[in-house]
C-alpha cells in the first residue's frame, strides 16, 4: 500500500491502481453523507478533482492521485456513503485507474511514512 | 487558539473528547466522540447536553415590570407586557429598514427582564438596548453564569432527577430551581425542535451540574455541529444565515412572534423600528419568504447554493440560506429564502451545486416535528 500526501491509500490490483482514502481522512471528514465519483473511461491527469466527498460538516475533493483512465468505479460507497467511516481501506475504496507505468507508485510514501506524516 | 475567550466547561469539553473549533470568539465543542451523526440521533432519541454559555445573558431591571417592558417594545416587536409572571417569548430585534437585528428570548421574572441573545451579536445588542432603552432601566451583563440545554425526549425524566418540580412546567415556563446543589434559572425551551430544557448555572457550580447530568446513561454531551443539523430539521432560524440585517421577519416567516396588541389595529400597534415596512408586509405579503427546501438527490445543497425555477438559464430566484444533511430524515434538507412566486409548497426548483443544476423542492417546515410539551 502506497499513501499520498492528501490522504490517499494507493493498492496496485493486476495492472490497476485501487485507490480510497485513509482512517485518518475519513475521521476527519467526520459522517460522510455523498460521495459523486467520475464516469468510466474518464481520462483524468495527476491532481484533477474527480470526487467529491460530502460529510456532515463540508463538501472536499479527491484529486486523482496519478495521470490514467478511470476503469471501474465503487458503486457501493454512492449508494451508503457511510461505509467510508466504516471501512475506509477494505469495502470503501473509490476508483480503479490503469496507468502507464506500476512504478510511478514508487514516487509516493510507505505506511511508515504516511504514518510519521499523520502522527 | 490563545485570541478566543474562553468558557466555563472547556475543560470538561476537552476531558469529553471534544474537538474545539472558533465559534462567534468562543473556542466552542463542535463534536465529541460519538460524531455529529449519532449526537444528532441521540439527541432526538434520549436527551443531549449542550454548552450554550457563549450566548449572552442580560438582565433589565426598573420600578416595574411594566415599565421595563414597555421600554423593550420600543425595540422588539413583540408582547411584552402581556408576558405572564415566569413565561417567556421568542422575538427579535429590528432595524428602521425593517430587518431583523438579532433574535432573542424574554422571560418575564416578575421584578426584571430576563433576555438571552446570540453570542455573535452579544455586543451590538447590548450596544443597542443601552442606547434604545430609557433612564430608569437598567441593563446587566450577566458573565458569571453558564447556560446549559438539556433536550430531547427523556430531558424531563433526566432532569427530574436532580429536582422533581421540572415536571410541572409546559413549554415556555420559567423557573428558579435548586439543581445539583446550585440556584439554576430554568426555562422549558430549547432550540432543537425537541421538548427540553435551558438552564442558567453560577459558572463555578456548572461544571458539577453538567457532570451530575452527564453521569445519567441517557445523555450525551453534543456539540455545534449537531446542534445545527437538528435547529435546521426543525425548521429554525440561525442569525446571520437564515436572518439577517437585511430579511424582514415577514419574509422569515417570522409573524407569528408579532402577537395582536403590537400588529396593526391591535392597542400597541407598531411602535418598533421598521414597524411600517413590517406590519404592511404582514397585512399584504412580503416579496420574498423563507422555504423548506428538500433536494430530490443525495447531494447536500448548503447555504450559497443559488435557486433558479428552470433546469437551464435564467436568473436566481433565491438562495439556501442553511443547509446540510439531515440525520433524522436520512437525506438533504435545508432551508432558503425565494422569490414569492416561488415560495408555494410543491413548486418544483434547481439548486446550483458545483455547476449542475439538481433538483430541489419547496416543503413544509419543520421536517421533523416539534416535540414540545405544551
Amino acid at each position: 500500500m502506497k499513501y499520498t500526501e492528501d490522504h490517499e491509500w494507493l493498492r496496485i490490483e493486476g495492472d490497476l491502481v485501487v485507490v480510497g482514502i485513509t482512517e485518518h481522512a475519513s475521521t476527519q471528514l467526520g459522517d460522510v453523507v455523498f460521495v459523486e465519483l467520475p464516469e468510466v473511461g474518464t481520462m483524468v491527469a495527476a491532481g484533477d478533482e474527480i470526487v467529491v466527498i460530502e460529510s456532515v460538516k463540508a463538501a472536499s475533493d479527491i484529486a486523482a492521485p496519478l495521470d490514467g483512465e478511470i476503469v471501474e468505479i465503487n458503486e457501493v460507497i454512492v449508494d451508503e456513503p457511510g461505509k467510508v467511516n466504516s471501512d475506509p481501506t477494505g469495502d470503501a475504496w473509490f476508483f480503479k485507474m490503469k496507468i502507464d507505468d506500476l512504478s510511478l507508485l514508487d514516487q509516493f510514501m510507505d505506511e511508515d511514512e504516511y504514518k510519521d506524516l499523520v502522527d | 487558539m490563545s485570541e478566543l475567550l474562553h468558557l466555563p466547561l472547556e475543560e470538561l469539553h476537552v476531558e469529553l473528547g471534544a474537538k474545539m473549533v472558533p465559534f462567534a470568539g468562543y473556542a466552542m465543542p463542535v463534536q465529541y466522540g460519538l460524531g455529529v451523526m449519532q449526537e444528532h440521533l441521540h439527541t432526538r432519541k434520549s436527551a443531549g447536553l449542550f454548552d450554550v454559555s457563549h450566548m449572552g445573558q442580560v438582565i433589565l431591571r426598573g420600578p416595574d415590570f411594566q415599565t421595563i417592558a414597555l421600554a423593550m417594545e420600543a425595540l422588539v416587536p413583540v408582547d411584552i407586557a402581556g408576558l405572564g409572571m415566569n413565561r417567556q417569548r421568542y422575538g427579535y430585534f429590528t432595524n428602521e429598514a425593517g430587518g431583523i437585528e438579532d433574535d432573542l428570548m424574554l422571560a418575564n421574572r416578575g421584578d426584571y427582564l430576563f433576555v438571552v441573545i446570540n453570542a455573535a451579536c452579544k455586543d451590538a445588542d447590548v450596544a443597542l438596548m443601552r442606547a434604545g432603552l430609557p433612564e430608569g432601566v437598567s441593563l446587566e451583563v450577566i458573565s458569571d453564569r453558564a447556560l446549559l440545554a438539556l433536550q430531547g425526549p427523556l430531558a424531563e425524566d433526566v432532569l427530574a432527577g436532580l429536582n422533581d418540580a421540572v415536571r410541572d412546567m409546559r413549554f415556555m415556563d420559567v423557573a428558579d430551581l435548586d439543581l445539583a446543589e446550585a440556584v439554576c434559572w430554568v426555562s422549558r425551551s430549547g432550540y432543537t425542535g425537541e421538548d427540553g430544557f435551558e438552564i442558567s448555572v453560577p459558572a463555578d457550580a456548572a461544571e458539577n451540574l453538567a457532570r451530575a447530568l452527564l453521569s445519567d446513561d441517557r445523555v450525551e454531551a453534543i456539540g455545534l455541529g449537531a446542534r445545527d443539523s437538528l435547529r435546521l430539521e426543525a425548521g429554525l432560524c440561525l442569525y446571520g444565515h437564515d436572518i439577517d440585517a437585511t430579511t424582514s421577519p415577514i419574509e422569515a416567516g417570522l409573524g407569528w412572534a408579532i402577537q395582536k396588541v403590537r400588529r396593526a389595529g391591535g392597542t400597541r400597534e407598531g411602535g418598533f423600528p421598521g414597524a411600517a415596512r413590517i406590519l404592511a408586509e404582514q397585512a399584504q405579503s412580503a416579496s420574498r419568504a423563507r422555504v423548506g427546501l428538500l433536494p430530490e438527490g443525495r447531494a447536500p445543497m448548503r447555504e450559497g447554493v443559488e435557486l433558479f425555477s428552470t433546469a437551464e438559464g435564467g436568473v436566481a430566484i433565491g438562495r439556501v440560506t442553511s443547509g446540510g444533511f439531515g440525520p433524522t430524515i436520512g437525506a438533504p434538507v435545508a432551508m432558503g429564502m425565494v422569490a414569492r412566486d416561488h415560495a408555494a409548497v410543491g413548486t418544483p426548483l434547481f439548486g446550483e451545486v458545483r455547476g449542475k443544476r439538481l433538483p430541489v423542492a419547496v416543503v413544509p417546515l419543520p421536517f421533523t416535528p416539534a416535540n414540545f410539551k405544551r
